[in-house]
């Protein structure tokens, strides 16, 4: 399995994978966010100064706040992700994979100043790449993780799949090469004729000296899966 | 038992905890959950034994996933966040605040010296040599500290500032001050060096300002000015160097723990400190735009308002940890 997922044992005794997320989506990220405040201090530095210095004063409140606490603001209330995260389907949450703490959200945006040393975030990518989970200086300091929030994938059952009749495969098959066959099965709708008959061919000896390799192999699955 | 039985005997069990969490995450009230929530502990441990047989029988991959997802959705909403509460927040400022700041002393102390010591050395240094001005801030900035408080500018009545400009003044303090605190602070994290940095470099600045004021003669104005707001702003600044040095000490003498663990919880520790700094830099930036330009005020009258509040500033921090006791 791809290693840039982190395992996290819970209370119960489950491991959770969490999908980690690199420097590239997290910096695309973080580009997006930018421009969206830049949008906002445009908007507010012709709108403000209109009202002379009590709108100046605003102005400098509003800078402040946007400087600092923008992300904080997101990842609290919006389920930790600011806009540009989620346009990348990321996510912020805690190393052990709850909803990111309010302290956490200021502690990892309060070290940004020290992450962007000593220009363009450099220290912090390096840590990044370094660093097993992606984590920056202030992830680290904060222990927060940012993650690729999964959409589950709603992979409806092949209804009006073909009727076929179950075979047991020839010979007893270990767990993983079960496994294997039930998700050649559950991927066969996505593939086509032809890619779906040479991966079925890898399956050597057990779909020798049958015409469709693939039909074969859909008729074990169906069998192991518990259709008799 | 094969993967359909399995789904079959289980499915519903699983499509009532989705519609639970559905129901949970959903802003508005949609129709109610399939169970109610003193259930939702149990079934939650019996999806997880779902999901870890559903593993150890090797069942397909989109079983798999569809546990996996269930497992994180629940164990976020069983384990997530508490809300703050409002008692608690008062006990904090009024109790556990002082005794944090008691506890952390050594590191109060040091931030004190570190950044008292360079602004006072300078002031009197300067005294003695007015040229050292020049070693710390730009002739520029010279001239245009010189004309801020130059008291022959100063010859009117009543406010120096119009009320607006005071708001401005406000943001620009709250923005600027603020700031440096939190720099002052993360700046821990390269080992105590930034907030050593910080310390000095802001102390020296100031020291400068204040000697050449000083020896300039300009003391009614400037002293005047800042006799207000002194007492926060520079516990503020100090509180800041306590927690960035508390940082950068953890990341120095772990004591025991792995540094990993140690800077998380000095962080944490240290974040605390920054919520009384973040107070104070904004009573310093209330104070020092809407009161230190009042021009109508004796000087006596504003002095006495600095000694008083720095008086309040140590009162609290002295005296709130024996009330915890």
């Amino acid at each position: 399995m791809l290693d840039t997922t982190r395992n996290v044992e819970t209370p119960e005794g489950i491991e959770l994978a969490l999908r980690v997320a690199g420097p590239m989506p997290r910096a695309l990220a973080w580009l997006l966010d930018m421009f969206l405040r830049g949008v906002i201090y445009s908007v507010l530095g012709m709108s403000l100064p209109e009202l002379g210095d009590f709108g100046m004063g605003l102005f400098l409140l509003a800078l402040f706040l946007l400087e600092w606490f923008y992300p904080v603001a997101f990842e609290l209330l919006w389920d930790g992700a600011t806009p540009g995260k989620r346009v990348l389907g990321l996510r912020v949450i805690n190393d052990d994979g709850t909803p990111v703490r309010a302290a956490a959200s200021v502690l990892r945006n309060l070290m940004r100043s020290v992450d962007f040393l000593p220009v363009g975030y450099a220290l912090g990518v390096l840590c990044m790449l370094f660093h097993r989970d992606f984590k920056r200086i202030g992830d680290m300091a904060a222990g927060t993780l940012v993650v690729y929030a999964s959409a589950p994938e709603a992979r409806a059952a092949a209804a009006g799949a073909p009727v076929r009749a179950a075979l047991p495969p020839a010979w007893p098959l270990s767990i993983g090469e079960q496994k294997t066959l039930i998700d050649f099965a559950e991927r066969h709708p996505r593939l086509t004729g032809q890619r779906a008959e040479e991966l079925a061919r890898a399956a050597g000896p057990l779909v020798a000296g049958s015409g469709d390799a693939a039909e074969r192999l859909l008729a074990h699955a169906d069998w192991l899966a518990g259709q008799r | 038992m094969r993967q359909t039985a399995f789904s079959a005997r289980h499915g519903a069990e699983w499509a009532a905890m989705e519609g639970f969490l559905d129901a949970a995450d959903r802003l508005r009230r949609g129709p109610p959950p399939p169970f109610p929530s003193h259930e939702f502990p149990a079934r939650y441990r019996r999806v997880c034994q779902h999901l870890a047989i559903a593993r150890a029988r090797g069942y397909s991959h989109a079983l798999h996933e569809r546990l996996h997802q269930l497992v994180l959705r629940a164990h976020a909403r069983l384990y997530g966040v508490r809300r703050p509460r409002w008692r608690a927040a008062l006990r904090f400022l009024l109790v556990d605040y002082p005794r944090l700041v008691g506890e952390e002393w050594p590191y109060l102390l040091a931030a004190g010296l570190l950044f008292m010591g360079p602004l006072l050395a300078l002031l009197a240094a300067i005294q003695w040599q007015p040229e050292l001005t020049y070693t710390v801030l730009a002739p520029a900035q010279v001239v245009q500290i010189e004309s801020m408080y130059d008291p022959q500018l100063a010859e009117r009545v009543g406010r120096e500032r119009e009320a607006d400009t005071d708001f401005a003044m406000f943001g620009f303090y709250v923005r600027n001050n603020t700031s440096i605190g939190f720099q002052t602070f993360v700046g821990g994290t390269l080992f105590g060096l930034g907030t050593v940095f910080f310390l000095v470099f802001n102390g020296l600045y100031i020291g400068a300002v204040a000697g050449h004021l000083t020896h300039l003669g300009y003391t009614q104005t400037f002293w005047g000015f800042v006799a207000g707001h002194s007492a926060f702003e520079l516990t503020a600044i100090m509180l800041s160097g306590a927690a960035g040095l508390r940082v950068g000490m953890a990341l120095i003498a772990p004591r025991g723990r792995t540094r990993r663990l140690a800077l998380r919880e000095a962080m944490l520790v240290g974040l605390r400190l920054m919520y009384g700094a973040a107070a104070l830099f904004l009573a310093a930036a209330f104070v020092e735009a809407f009161w230190s330009s009042i021009a109508w005020l004796a000087p006596i009258t504003k002095y006495a308002v600095g000694v008083a509040l720095w008086l309040l500033v140590a009162a609290y921090l002295l005296l709130g940890r024996r009330h915890a006791a």
